[in-house]
């Protein structure tokens, strides 16, 4: 009977969770079986596999394509001229200052997110009324088109009638209106405000679910320990959050190097290429200039960007892992 | 000695207690102005009249307030046509997916298959990829196609990041249903879709409608791919038609706040109702575990 059941457990292909008791009753013709199984897989995979594959993977293998064309639709050029492309991004100012800024951005938005939002998730994860209020609260920036969040944050901090001048000069903290988006000097300070305040919250909500995975049991040993909030945060809560946090880091860093909808409606890449970034640089490359071979090179040095940031967290991802497992 | 000393210890810790909780609730205060002041700043402004928004001292309740911003948004302006646009391409997105994904996170939840987690880890790394990576090459093919300003040519390409997401979430809630349930439907004589159509899918209804709500707010919200592929105002949606409001010599600030509170509402009441599953579904993909 033993060997029954293990052998009725081979023939049918199911998930891991099931009993062997129920694999039993599935035990006819095994292989013609599996084979179905398989095709039945593959059928209900495929439609999903193929969409993707036309739209992410294609796409993705074309851009790499053009980066070594000279694609031109304004010239009408099109022929393959080798690495050209690149020594051109090497040495094009206009990608590097692009390239600083993004740079610059990623670097200080991420690190005030995470900042802010971790803040944000230790008030949150205590126990207080109306919590699902607050968190409904929090998610309403992270819910509001990136284009709107321009447009609101343009108004604000506009340089004559916004808001932010008129309360900064009534606090005596500024002695004249500032021109925010229109200055070289603030006008991606303004930008960085704007992503912060859209994703310090949703940050929040992210830490706060991986403070959540934490054992209460350890934090309260701590306590009987005689150790107080401060302390129980530092050598516990936070090293046993540090993976969560650089997850959530990454991630955030990711998609703030590629910041396009911000900049564009809020700046547009002015006042002087001040704020240009990747994204915004490689757009007007492609759709202006109609350079897409060029467009495409710049594209493909994002990316290689991205992959040493993501390189750089993987590292420090995997020590914080280590750590915690000891 | 003793008598006195526990009451002054109780004492200070019922402070420390008081601090703490002001603390806290002042971080709440923050918090929470922080997440809806410059929306509510946004909805104040649709309601103040022109002139007064140009005056040296901000109005905080608008006084008269006016319609005259909503007026001129969909009646002067083309905005009904762009939350129509709006509405069928998140919602032909959002339906698309889920009929893609269903079919595929089903598969990778209830099969047992080699490489399974491979293919999901693929799925999710694909939408990791940035948009602008492929705009250009899927400008050229919708151009090609003859898709450029229709419906279908902003559907195709939302898949790319809409798609993986469904099916790392359906994945998620598929696998929360006890495979029990398949085997007595598959006693029963089912098929692999009967069971999918008639067990899977209407126990997983809450996490289809997560998924659902997740995919749509993506899709209102994208701007780069429906600025690039839709250069006529007649399939344009509304965070292009905010962007690209026409701006002559001044800024019409009460005209795009009045544009922005109406593309924003629905996704506040979206939140307001449904923050638990938003929250869910959100976090199923960022946090370990």
């Amino acid at each position: 009977l033993a060997g029954r059941q293990r052998e009725g457990e081979d023939r049918v292909p199911v998930s891991e969770t099931r009993s062997p008791q129920a694999g039993r009753k599935f035990g006819f013709r095994p292989k013609l079986r599996a084979s179905a199984e398989l095709k039945a897989a593959v059928a209900l995979i495929a439609p999903a596999a193929v969409a993707l594959a036309c739209v992410t993977v294609y796409p993705t293998l074309y851009t790499i394509w053009l980066s070594f064309r000279n694609t031109d639709f304004a010239g009408q050029q099109n022929s393959f001229t080798g690495l050209q492309n690149f020594v051109r991004v090497f040495s094009d100012g206009a990608f590097w200052n692009a390239w600083v800024q993004t740079g610059y951005f990623t670097v200080v938005s991420t690190f005030f997110e995470t900042l802010i939002g971790l803040g944000m998730a230790l008030i949150l994860h205590e126990t207080f009324r109306g919590r699902g209020f607050v968190r409904a609260a929090m998610l309403i920036p992270w819910a509001i088109p990136t284009v709107v969040t321009s447009r609101m944050f343009g108004w604000m901090f506009d340089g004559q009638n916004g808001i932010v001048n008129y309360v900064l000069e009534s606090l005596g903290l500024i002695s004249k209106y500032v021109n925010w988006t229109g200055s070289q000097a603030h006008a991606m300070q303004t930008i960085i405000v704007a992503d912060v305040w859209k994703t310090a919250p949703f940050m929040a909500l992210i830490l706060l679910a991986g403070l959540q995975t934490i054992p209460e049991d350890v934090s309260e040993a701590g306590r009987v320990d005689g150790a107080g909030p401060f302390r129980i945060f530092w050598s516990i809560r936070l090293p046993l959050l540090m993976p969560t946090l650089l997850v959530a880091g990454l991630l955030r860093a990711l998609d703030a190097f590629r910041i396009f909808d911000l900049v564009w409606v809020l700046t547009g890449g002015g006042p002087a290429n001040s704020t240009e970034t990747l994204s915004t640089l490689t757009f007007k490359t492609s759709f202006s200039a109609l350079e897409f071979g060029y467009g495409s090179s710049i594209v493909v040095a994002m990316f290689v960007t991205e992959i040493l940031i993501a390189a750089a967290f993987g590292i420090f991802i995997l020590r914080a892992m280590e750590r915690t497992e000891q | 000695m003793i008598r006195r000393a526990i009451p002054s210890t109780t004492l200070s810790f019922h402070r420390l207690r008081v601090a703490r909780g002001v603390g806290m609730w002042l971080g709440i205060i923050v918090i929470v102005a922080w997440s809806i002041a410059p929306f509510v700043w946004q909805v104040v402004t649709s309601f103040t009249p022109s002139n007064d928004l140009v005056q040296r001292t901000p109005q905080l309740i608008p006084s008269p307030a006016t319609l005259a911003h909503y007026q001129n948004v969909f009646i002067e302006r083309p905005f009904s046509q762009f939350v129509q646009n709006s509405i069928i391409v998140a919602g032909a997105t959002t339906v698309t997916c889920l009929v893609l994904g269903s079919f595929a996170a089903y598969a990778l939840a209830r099969f047992r298959l080699r490489g399974k987690m491979l293919t999901l880890w693929t799925f999710l790394a694909l939408s990791m990829f940035p948009q602008i990576a492929i705009v250009m090459p899927l400008y050229i093919v919708l151009r090609a196609a003859g898709l450029l300003n229709t419906y279908q040519g902003l559907v195709i390409p939302y898949v790319s990041f809409a798609l993986p997401l469904t099916v790392w979430l359906l994945f998620g809630f598929f696998r929360t249903i006890p495979v029990d349930l398949d085997d007595a439907a598959k006693i029963d004589g089912a098929n692999r879709l009967q069971i999918l159509w008639h067990v899977t899918l209407p126990l997983a209804a809450p996490g289809l409608f997560t998924t659902a709500i997740l995919v749509f707010i993506f899709a209102w919200n994208e701007f780069l791919f429906a600025l690039s592929f839709m250069t006529t105002t007649d399939y344009q949606t509304i965070p292009v038609g905010i962007a690209n409001f026409p701006v002559l010599y001044f800024v019409p600030w009460g005209d795009v706040a009045a544009a922005s509170v109406v593309v924003t509402i629905p996704l506040v009441i979206l939140v307001l109702l449904f923050q638990r599953r938003i929250i869910s579904g959100l976090t199923a993909g960022g946090v370990k575990d």
